[in-house]
């Protein structure tokens, strides 16, 4: 099986396991203060190594390219509350630009 | 679902967010393609997994070059937040059984705020948003992002088109929300520079979840 299969479908097991265990243990035992907080961080630190892995690498080195520019379109038309899809698409549009143009 | 009636506001409340959200399933489709996931194993993270977040991570990470096991892992610490909705979720629903396994699928960050949204008109209003959202957003997405999937294998060259910027385009439309506090946009700068600090020295996938822990820490200490 290769690398792809077992992401897609160890994903899924994972994701369906953590659903479906908040459904079944009593509601008591996360209730603590910091476990919530922890839990509201945890996205922000993942989902913003992400964008910096996914913009500035390519195979284990930094590297700025036609990525950057769209990411950074991105930045401005969030800076300026576009809605998700018009972030996404604007980020598509320039960088697709940058990288015919040079 | 009970006998009551469901309100109209709750089903316009669940069918926008489900559009709106559902639509981003394009984006979602088109990366997984770029990112070298055939057109079935995109619709299969769509289907399985059935979170924004912790798809795009797979999906992400495994195009940075990491291994199956760090996606997994990012993936699942994403999904975290999931189990407790659950836990939220749990004693308005009160399921069983196979409803309780479907519940449990279709529990997510938009099903658990309509249900929120709609608790203060009684827990009827609150069930209902909960399916109807659910139910809404799962159509949706696994409907766009078989349309994304199949139009980013159209295209050929995905960088000609620029998916390789949508994907992180996407985290960051993703994380944004997020940031209303300085104290959380201090975090997320410093595991942007963390993560790329680390990316020449640790293997592919490591940097990102490897910034967890620095979430953990912080957490622990406010």
């Amino acid at each position: 099986m290769s690398a792809l299969w077992i992401a897609t479908i160890g994903a899924g097991l994972v994701a369906f396991t953590l659903k479906y265990t908040g459904h079944s243990i009593p509601a008591h035992l996360l209730a603590h203060p910091r476990i919530q907080r922890i839990n509201a961080l945890i996205p922000i630190a993942l989902l913003s190594a992400l964008v910096a892995v996914q913009s500035f690498t390519e195979k284990s080195r930094l590297m700025i390219d036609h990525r950057a520019a769209g990411v950074s379109v991105a930045l401005v038309v969030l800076l300026l509350k576009a809605p998700f899809p018009v972030v996404v698409l604007s980020a598509a549009i320039t960088s697709a630009a940058v990288y015919r143009l040079f | 679902m009970s006998v009551s009636r469901v309100e109209a506001i709750t089903v316009r409340d669940s069918l926008s967010v489900s559009l709106t959200v559902g639509a981003y399933g394009i984006a979602f489709g088109a990366a997984a393609v770029a990112n070298g996931f055939s057109v079935l194993q995109a619709c299969l993270l769509s289907l399985l997994t059935f979170s924004g977040a912790s798809q795009f991570a797979v999906v992400g990470v495994m195009g940075a070059g990491g291994s199956a096991l760090s996606a997994i892992a990012t993936a699942s610490l994403l999904g975290v937040r999931n189990l407790l909705y659950g836990l939220i979720m749990a004693p308005h629903l009160q399921v069983k059984g196979f409803k309780r396994v479907i519940a449990a699928q279709v529990t997510i960050d938009e099903s658990t705020a309509v249900a929120l949204g709609s608790q203060k008109r009684g827990s009827d209003a609150m069930r209902h948003g909960f399916w109807l959202t659910g139910f809404g957003v799962f159509f949706f997405w696994n409907v766009f992002t078989l349309a994304g999937a199949l139009g980013a294998q159209a295209l050929g060259d995905t960088r000609a088109w620029g998916l390789d910027a949508a994907v992180p385009a996407a985290f960051l439309g993703l994380v944004w929300p997020r940031l209303e506090k300085n104290s959380d946009r201090a975090l997320a700068l410093a595991c942007m520079v963390f993560a790329l600090a680390m990316t020449p020295i640790l293997p592919a996938g490591l940097p990102i979840i490897a910034t967890a822990f620095i979430a953990i820490v912080v957490g622990l200490q406010r």
